[in-house]
């Protein structure tokens, strides 16, 4: 891991905003497209846009995780969860709310803020990027030496959560003397 | 590199997140978006972690601690949406508004009830706070 790069500095720049401009875009189509299946389609677009975007901060071992988890599990999670409520293929009309100009004033105007702000704090800060910053082997001493308690404690965190999603999606067996209603 | 890159993009992204949260009818493109609101936190901080460079890898470790409570609330959130589905038989987020406050309830008789009874409870709720303090003025005293 010497610091030798494929790209160049003015390279990186520019392979990140071009890789932005994907990313953006698709979470865009995301958030607008009426047809559902292809939002989480584009879902993964974006997703997996933000993993090569990690690549190019060097952080390698998110980017993979990011790759794994997100663009593997949570939207295949999602897809699935489509599928189980019946989503229509095709443009549903109702995909949006009613409240769709004011939501896009609130984004628009977050957007503003939080951009004018940013830029107005880090206007003069520089990255150096170094390769092998984000390692596997970096990532894993910095796990395991430092953050020990904290990792442990959110394996319980996963494992009330999948306790807990599987109480819910369970369908219950009639029992006497509950009532239930609607349960088709 | 310079820092705005990574930045203003996740701050556009987060702001595309909100947009999707507030504008989207159906549960699961919600949680898309939150989805891509988390993501835009996540690039953040590696963002962060590059330029700061602590010895610790602070900011790579919260992305990795994110993305698994991410990974948690999407299970979670899916089986809630799917539980809906199953007993109310759609998954538009304008329609399961049965909790909401209401201005004018829908049963008078049920609406009425509580309302004296909230008269009631703040009374008593009112009284045992100056007999506290006065149970501990005396104690007070005493030590």
């Amino acid at each position: 891991m010497s610091g030798q790069s494929f790209l160049s500095t003015s390279g990186t720049e520019i392979a990140f905003v071009l890789v932005g401009i994907v990313a953006l875009g698709a979470a865009l189509l995301t958030v607008t497209t009426r047809q559902l299946v292809h939002a989480a389609l584009w879902l993964v677009v974006a997703l997996g846009a933000l993993a090569v975007e990690y690549l190019l901060l060097t952080a390698e071992f998110v980017a993979w995780v990011q790759v794994l988890i997100y663009v593997g599990a949570v939207v295949v999670l999602l897809l699935f969860g489509l599928m189980l409520t019946r989503a229509p293929i095709g443009p549903s009309p109702d995909a949006d709310s009613r409240h769709r100009p004011l939501a896009a004033a609130v984004a628009v105007a977050a957007a503003a803020l939080l951009v004018t702000v940013v830029a107005d704090a880090f206007r003069t800060t520089w990255i150096t990027l170094r390769p092998g910053a984000g390692s596997a082997e970096a990532n894993g001493i910095g796990l395991f030496r430092a953050w020990v308690l904290p990792f442990e404690a959110l394996s319980v965190l996963l494992l009330a959560a999948l306790v807990g999603a599987i109480v819910l999606s369970r369908r219950r067996a009639a029992r006497p003397g509950v009532h239930e209603e609607a349960d088709d | 590199m310079h820092l705005l890159y990574p930045v203003v993009l996740s701050a556009l992204l987060f702001c595309t997140g909100v947009y999707g949260v507030l504008a989207r009818r159906n549960a699961v493109l919600v949680l898309m978006a939150v989805e891509l609101m988390l993501n835009a936190v996540n690039l953040n901080l590696v963002a962060f972690d590059v330029w700061l460079r602590d010895t610790l890898h602070a900011g790579q470790a919260l992305t990795l601690f994110t993305v698994t409570i991410a990974a948690a609330e999407i299970g979670l959130g899916l089986a809630i949406v799917l539980l809906l589905y199953r007993r109310r038989g759609t998954s538009s987020v304008d329609r399961l508004d049965e909790l909401a406050d209401r201005p004018d309830p829908p049963h008078p008789d049920q609406g009425a009830g509580p309302d004296p009874d909230a008269d009631q409870d703040a009374d008593p709720d009112a009284r045992p706070a100056p007999d506290a303090t006065s149970d501990d003025q005396p104690r007070k005293a005493a030590a």
